[in-house]
């Protein structure tokens, strides 16, 4: 019965998912959807990112440096450690996550709310194709702007790293940056650029499906993105296992 | 002009109409009555296209419309304006955005060209001075109105009224209803009416027909309503201890 309704489910996204594709009308106002969403979704997550990776860095540097009681181990591996978990998980996937939360919500809820006031309907009527107008723009702003978030996430937090490090004396600038330049594989920034592109389509398509399908009143709503996020940061794991291995192995 | 015939609809084994069928006229206005729940909502709905139909056939003019996809759908939809019951304007979208958006989606005009519809569409419902407030700064009778105008931006062949003026005092109840009257008219609209206000019925009901437990139950105009022997009819109609003593029941 689970499994059947997940299908479905499933099969429902999948329908969705043709319409939001399909050929847009205007161009000229989905490029300006575009922006705005663009706007909405990324740029107003700059903060949050910046916040998160540069407390996380330097996290990160610390709890390096004081697991390292061995002096025959080189200091220089902080800057190393601090560089691979920034690149191979937290600027993908754990950033990834906190974007289900916020813009995940913030998809889920909007267009929910747009469903049950008839927001939707309106747009039908006029022979609109709902789902592609409020969705595309959604999908195009994310997948291109994530990547950007991504990278601003490895900058700040090694950058975090960087600070905590020399101000607590665990670690001296030069060491520290010979760390981050040590046996450095650039494959990991494409891995963790691929990863970011696919949890943003993972994000803003499941968020869109919550919430385009809502019926009812504002209780719905709330539901719909309460599962909006919790089923992308499901996928978001379920990828991030399935593209690792793919990639990585 | 729209003709339905044998128009069956039920949700979830529940049939809310029974076998309706009806011709609305071009020019005038036709109203829908009926008491809350008997499916004028989901009438008109059916009859635009949002719900899927189990039977019958609607006609707009001479085509088909309940068997076209999409795609042709969308060519009869443009000659359609909808007012929704809860106004349903776009909530991000300023008062005159939302009137433009037809014309932006629609028309190849520039912004000045639109800019003068819009003021020439907003004037016609009385709306002065607020063109670029947001639906949640303005009442609730203003939004009626603001999508009225939105409605009537692409100068629509067919407009469909939700209770359009459901919760408004009735001077203003009085000046949407001869507002609507008069668009249809002046601009030779096929225009459907949901209400159950019996001041709009006699008002301006053209063609009246009465909706009960999902059957057309009765049809005819203003002219002849009162003196209808249709039980189900009186009762809706004198409803109220003052009309019941005015009739003599
Ligand atoms: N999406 C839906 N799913 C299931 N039942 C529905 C749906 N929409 C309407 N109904 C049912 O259909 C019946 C008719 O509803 P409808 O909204 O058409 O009433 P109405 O005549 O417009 O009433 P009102 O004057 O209060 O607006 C109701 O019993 C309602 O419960
Ligand atoms: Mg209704």
């Amino acid at each position: 019965m689970k499994l059947l309704s997940a299908i479905e489910l499933f099969g429902e996204y999948i329908l969705l998912l043709k319409k939001v594709f399909s050929k847009p009308e205007k161009r000229k106002v989905y490029y300006q959807q575009t922006l705005k969403e663009i706007e909405k979704l990324g740029l107003q997550s700059v903060g949050i990112v910046t916040i998160i990776s540069v407390f996380m860095g330097a996290v990160i540097t610390l709890q390096t440096a004081y697991n390292m009681e061995n002096p025959f181990i080189p200091t220089y591996l902080i800057g190393l450690g601090t560089r691979d978990s920034m690149l191979l998980e937290f600027s993908s996937t754990v950033i990834g996550l906190i974007l289900a939360g916020k813009v995940g919500s913030n998809i889920a809820s909007e267009i929910g709310t747009m469903r049950v006031t008839e927001q939707i309907d309106a747009l039908e009527i006029m022979g609109i194709n709902s789902a592609s107008y409020l969705i595309l723009p959604k999908i195009v702003a994310t997948v291109f702007f994530n990547p950007f978030l991504s990278i601003l996430s490895m900058i700040v937090g090694i950058t975090g790293g960087w600070l905590v490090g020399v101000f607590t004396g665990v670690v001296s600038t030069q060491e520290y940056l010979d760390g981050v330049q040590y046996a450095f594989i650039p494959f990991y920034i494409t891995y963790a650029l691929i990863k970011t592109v696919v949890f943003a389509f993972l994000i803003t398509t499941i968020s869109a499906f919550y919430g385009y399908r809502v019926q009812g009143g504002s209780l719905e709503v709330g539901r719909a993105s309460t599962q909006a996020v919790v089923m992308s940061s499901i996928f978001i794991l379920l990828f991030n296992l399935i593209l690792t291995q793919l990639l990585l192995s | 002009m729209i003709v339905v015939n044998d128009l069956c609809k039920s949700f979830d084994g529940r049939l809310v109409l029974d076998s309706i069928t009806a011709t609305f006229e071009k020019g005038k206005t036709n109203l829908i009555i009926g008491q809350s729940g008997s499916g004028k909502t989901v009438l008109l709905k059916c009859i635009v296209g949002l719900h899927e139909i189990d039977g019958g056939v609607i006609f707009y003019n001479d085509t088909r419309f309940d068997n076209l996809d999409f795609n042709q759908k969308k060519k009869i939809r443009q000659k359609i304006g909808m007012l929704f019951q809860g106004a349903a304007l776009f909530d991000s979208a300023t008062v005159e955005e939302n009137v433009m958006f037809p014309l932006d989606m629609f028309t190849e005009m520039t912004h000045e060209e639109k800019l003068e519809r819009v003021n020439f569409c907003l004037k016609r419902v009385n709306i002065l001075n607020s063109n670029h407030l947001y639906p949640a700064e303005i009442s609730g009778g203003m939004k009626k109105r603001v999508a009225i105008a939105r409605a009537i931006a692409l100068n629509p062949e067919f407009l469909f009224c939700d209770e359009p003026n459901s919760g408004l005092d009735p001077k203003t109840a009085v000046v949407i209803d001869q507002l609507i009257k008069e668009i249809t008219e002046e601009y030779n609209i096929t225009t459907i009416i949901n209400t159950h206000d019996m001041n709009s019925v006699m008002g301006i009901g053209d063609k009246v027909i009465f909706i009960h437990q999902g059957k057309k139950w009765w049809e005819g105009s203003k002219d002849n309503i009162l003196d209808s022997d249709n039980k189900e009819l009186n009762e809706f109609v004198f409803s109220t201890e003052l009309t019941r003593k005015i009739k003599g029941l």
